[in-house]
């Protein structure tokens, strides 16, 4: 049997703006720390395993599969979670588009998108349905066609070109 | 109407995209323990012996049980299967033992300590080969297991379950059929993967009440199921249930919740959570049946149906559990939508070592549908009759019965060749079902009709309570458990309506208590909103009378007089003499202080009416009322490669009247997306020993974003009058003719007949007999 030391490490996350002190194990997934220890549970296990995308956080602005980032990682880094995306045209976007069912893959959806919209405007990039897809391909929903949250992405993409 | 029909938002929408509703992990408690599975590594065999001190010696753990600790059998109808494998394992990922521990790590690591010696046994790999003299026995003496209710193993076979149906005279109806057609379909097991995994948490309180918070379908469900097999009053048990993450019928069968009691209990009763890893959820809970069917069918030349003969072997996995169940379910309505005056159909749900299986969204319907959908093709290429032709010629409607005998009216079902015709014109039928493009690729098109009727048990009901706020707003309170479908929603609608309210008034409760919720048999058969919804009307109906009678008694009037509208009871004829409900909801109260009249709290419920089936002949009624629907694709298919495209999905559905529009769009969908996914690439994959080789997503593929076709979804509404305001069922149906439709119209494509489901390229290639081994099934 393997010696099991549970030695922590004291990391610095800054989540939606607000900055955790926190010691976690080295193995400690940045999905568990969230979850566990913030209490931020809008962020959800779908596999643990980097294949459905449920656990999308951003961190410093980038859409990462938190369930394979370690805590340790994302030190002294800028997180964003869906709690942290609240108001944003996106979830109101995600209402009124009726992309979402259960709601259980809906905040890795969000963060995703986001990450996408923030990555469209500030490379004043024009977002074509491939970009689109290339994005979002990363996130399962069992629910849905897709075709709602498609439409909800597009329509927020399609605002932000206007003005 | 005013709200029915209306595209009400979900009312917990902001909840979902702010990450605020919580799901069954989202409630952190502290002192909770984890319970971890051990699972079995082997298909089928003995246990000799489990040795648990190395795992017990981990700190931190505090109760590791074992199936020696809990050997109550449990099952839907037959109860062969044991909490967790004792003395044997008859699948591949059987929960063995489960290790409590303090945190889920520690959990994790002592699992791994647990040592199980097996020793192994041949597998059974299908339902056929299951049926062969002297396969081996998965349960050796399937007679002494007890029952609840119909259930017919036979003793000595791998058959935990055999249903039938004896209609008309299936031997002169056959022979008085000239055109015969025989089809032979088969597809393996696979999964719902409800995105958020299976969860059960268990605490037993020192006075005996039991409290269990779940991911389920089936709360109430539970409750009975914790009477039945530890003897606990239903009045102890307690079971929560928050959001739940997609159920898809996943979650309608009870599991982890056994298993998180029986470890409550190794642990003095203190609250513990067992839930699974993905590859737990796909392998060690129930999974989506598969099935082998066998349907004869015989028309006369101009295309008129004169007998079937039906033969379901269904691939019930390890244990008859719901399968028992679905095995019914897919006979009762075993000929698709079509008057077939003589059926000799017999389905049997077999023992395999798959894992076993659970309801699937359709409840055996598109796995059934499938196989007729193929036939009727097969039929129509015989006749050289258009599909959509034989199909409306055969169409079932008022005066003619149903498989089991029941006569069918101008309500109870819907309008089948209604359907039919909206998809012809929606599919621009006429413009050809193949066409050759100048790249060689070929475009077809192909259809299934459906119908399903709700085959519940013959108790299934569902109550509602209305409480009035002193604003005038009410609470509803139903069992009914909110999975995705939007019924909360839809069932604040009907509210509304009947109370003359805006639906925004309606405050839903979300989480199910049921201590406190009335009882709702299970959130599943697309018959929520149809159940509830009655029970809904009528507690409007209660708190209407009280509504009335406060007012009554202050305006010095009798009840009958009065009557609703916008939120106000009034004087026939005279609308100023009246109350708003603020004003009356809590009793009036006079200047004086003096209050007449009380509280308005409405309550209501509804029972489905339904008999059991003859065990000979099938006769009986499994359900309400069928909703049917048609449904098409579009392919664009490569001759070479034998690669497609889905280009264009189509749903017409006469689900009666919709209660909430855009809610009902969006589940047809839904559960087109699904229909397809499983039918183009979803099927659990096994070794020569039955193991599963793709217990996660990243090889068990479901559809990816941007990989639907279009979807075209359009209603007819042809009203249950015993529905609220005329509505039917949608739920399921989105889903059941998908998988049907696209090999029919693959099957034109490729110009070989396609009985095997995922229609994979590989799939087609080898139909036309590429590749040198033909894949048994
Ligand atoms: S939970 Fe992280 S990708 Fe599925
Ligand atoms: S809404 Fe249920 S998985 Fe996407």
């Amino acid at each position: 049997m393997k010696e099991f030391t549970g030695r922590r490490y004291g990391v610095r996350l800054h989540v939606n703006h607000e900055t955790h002190t926190l010691h976690v194990r080295a193995a400690d997934t940045l999905l568990h720390v969230l979850r566990d220890q913030l209490g931020l549970t809008g962020t959800k296990a779908g596999c643990e395993n980097g294949d459905c995308g449920s656990c999308t956080v951003l961190v410093n602005g980038t859409p990462l599969n938190a369930c394979l980032t370690l805590a340790v990682e994302a030190h002294e880094q800028p997180v964003t979670t869906v709690e942290g995306l609240r108001g944003s045209e996106i979830q109101k976007s995600f209402v009124e588009h009726w992309a979402f069912q259960c709601g259980f893959c809906t905040p890795g959806f969000i963060c995703n998108a986001q990450g996408l919209i923030d990555y469209v405007r500030a490379e004043h990039r024009h977002a074509d349905d491939e970009l689109i897809k290339e994005w979002l391909q990363s996130n399962l929903c069992r629910c849905t066609s897709y075709h709602e949250i498609h439409a909800a992405v597009k329509s927020v993409l399609d605002d932000g070109e206007e003005c | 109407m005013e709200s029915v029909g209306k595209s009400v938002p979900r009312k917990e929408s902001f909840d979902k995209v702010e990450g605020r509703a919580k799901y069954t992990r989202d409630l952190r408690l502290a002192g909770m323990l984890h319970g971890k599975l051990v699972t079995s590594p082997h298909a089928h065999a003995k246990i000799r012996s489990i040795d648990a001190a190395a795992a017990a010696a981990v700190p931190g753990v505090r109760g590791i049980v074992t199936g020696a600790d809990c050997q109550e059998l449990t099952g839907e109808l037959l109860a062969d299967r044991p909490v967790l494998a004792y003395r044997k394992v008859r699948y591949y990922g059987e929960p063995v033992a489960v290790v409590i521990a303090d945190d889920e790590q520690t959990a994790w690591r002592a699992a791994g300590l647990v040592h199980v010696e097996y020793e192994v046994l041949p597998v059974v790999s299908s339902p056929s080969r299951a049926l062969l003299p002297g396969a081996p026995l998965l349960h050796e003496e399937v007679e002494k297991y007890k029952r609840y209710g119909d259930v017919y193993p036979v003793p000595g076979m791998n058959i935990g379950n055999h249903l039938k149906i004896r209609k008309g005279d299936f031997q002169s109806g056959w022979e008085a059929g000239v055109v015969k057609v025989e089809c032979y379909t088969a597809f393996r097991p696979s999964d719902h993967i409800a995105m958020e995994p299976r969860a059960a948490r268990a605490e037993i309180l020192p006075d005996g009440e039991v409290h269990i918070r779940a991911s389920t379908q089936a709360p109430y469900v539970i409750k009975r199921f914790m009477e039945r097999y530890f003897g606990l009053d239903p009045g102890q048990v307690v079971v929560h249930v928050p959001f739940v993450g997609g159920g898809f019928g996943a979650k309608g069968a009870v599991q982890l919740e056994f298993i998180a009691y029986c470890a409550s209990r190794a642990v003095g009763g203190r609250l513990v959570e067992v839930s699974n890893s993905r590859e737990e959820d796909m392998i060690s809970s129930p999974c989506h049946i598969g099935l082998e069917a066998q349907i004869k069918m015989a028309a006369t030349p101009d295309g008129r149906l004169t007998a079937a003969q039906i033969t379901l072997l269904w691939d019930g996995g390890a244990y008859a559990d719901m399968a028992a169940v679905m095995a019914k379910a897919g006979i009762d309505d075993c000929t698709g939508p079509y008057r077939i005056p003589n059926v000799w159909a017999d389905s049997l749900a077999v023992y395999t070592n798959h894992t076993y299986a659970t309801s699937f969204r359709g409840f055996a319907h598109p796995e059934v549908t499938f196989a007729i959908e193929r036939t009727m093709d097969l039929l129509a290429k015989k006749l050289g009759m258009d599909p959509i032709a034989l199909r409306l010629l055969n169409a079932i409607g008022p005066g003619e019965t149903t498989p089991t005998q029941v006569l069918l009216d101008e309500s109870n079902i819907g309008n089948v060749p209604a359907c039919i015709l909206r998809l012809r014109e929606l599919m621009d039928w006429e413009s050809g079902q193949r066409v050759v493009l100048p790249n060689g690729r070929i475009r077809t098109k192909g259809i299934a009709a459906l119908w399903k009727t709700s085959s519940t048990p013959t108790d299934a009901g569902a109550g509602a309570v209305l409480i009035f706020n002193k604003s005038g707003s009410v609470n509803l309170m139903t069992g009914v458990v909110e999975i995705g479908q939007g019924t909360k929603t839809a069932l604040a609608q009907i509210a509304a309506e009947r109370l003359t309210i805006d639906p925004s008034l309606v405050h839903v409760s979300f989480e199910v208590n049921t201590k406190t919720n009335p009882e709702h048999w299970k959130t599943v058969a697309s018959s929520s909103t149809m159940m509830a919804g009655r029970a809904i009307l009528e507690a409007a109906d209660d708190a209407i009378r009280q509504l009335k009678y406060n007012a009554a008694l202050v305006l010095q009037v009798s009840p009958d007089e009065l009557e609703l509208a916008e939120g106000r009871v009034f004087v026939r004829g005279n609308p100023q003499r009246g109350f708003l409900f603020r004003e009356i909801a809590m009793g009036y109260e006079s200047e004086n202080g003096l209050t007449v009249g009380k509280q308005v709290i409405g309550r209501g419920s509804y029972i489905v009416k339904l008999t059991r089936l003859d065990p000979e002949t099938g006769d009986g009624r499994p359900g309400p009322q069928w909703s049917v629907a048609a449904q098409g694709v579009e392919v664009e298919f490569d001759p070479v490669e034998c690669r497609y495209q889905v280009l264009r999905a189509y749903t017409v559905i006469d689900g009666g009247v919709i209660v909430n529009h855009r809610g009902a769009v969006t589940q047809m969908m839904g559960g087109m997306s699904m229909g397809l996914s499983w039918a183009t690439r979803e099927s659990f994959l096994y070794d020569n020993q039955e193991r599963v080789l793709n217990p996660q997503l990243r090889f068990y593929k479901i559809t990816h974003f941007g990989e639907n076709p279009d979807m075209v979804v359009d209603f007819v509404q042809t009203p249950y009058h015993e529905g609220p305001y005329g509505a039917r069922g949608i739920g399921e149906y989105g889903t059941i003719g998908m998988a049907g439709a696209l090999a029919n119209a693959l099957s034109v494509a490729a110009g070989v007949e396609l009985f095997q489901l995922p229609l994979l390229p590989e799939t087609i290639w080898r139909a036309r007999g590429g590749g040198s081994v033909h894949d048994p099934v």
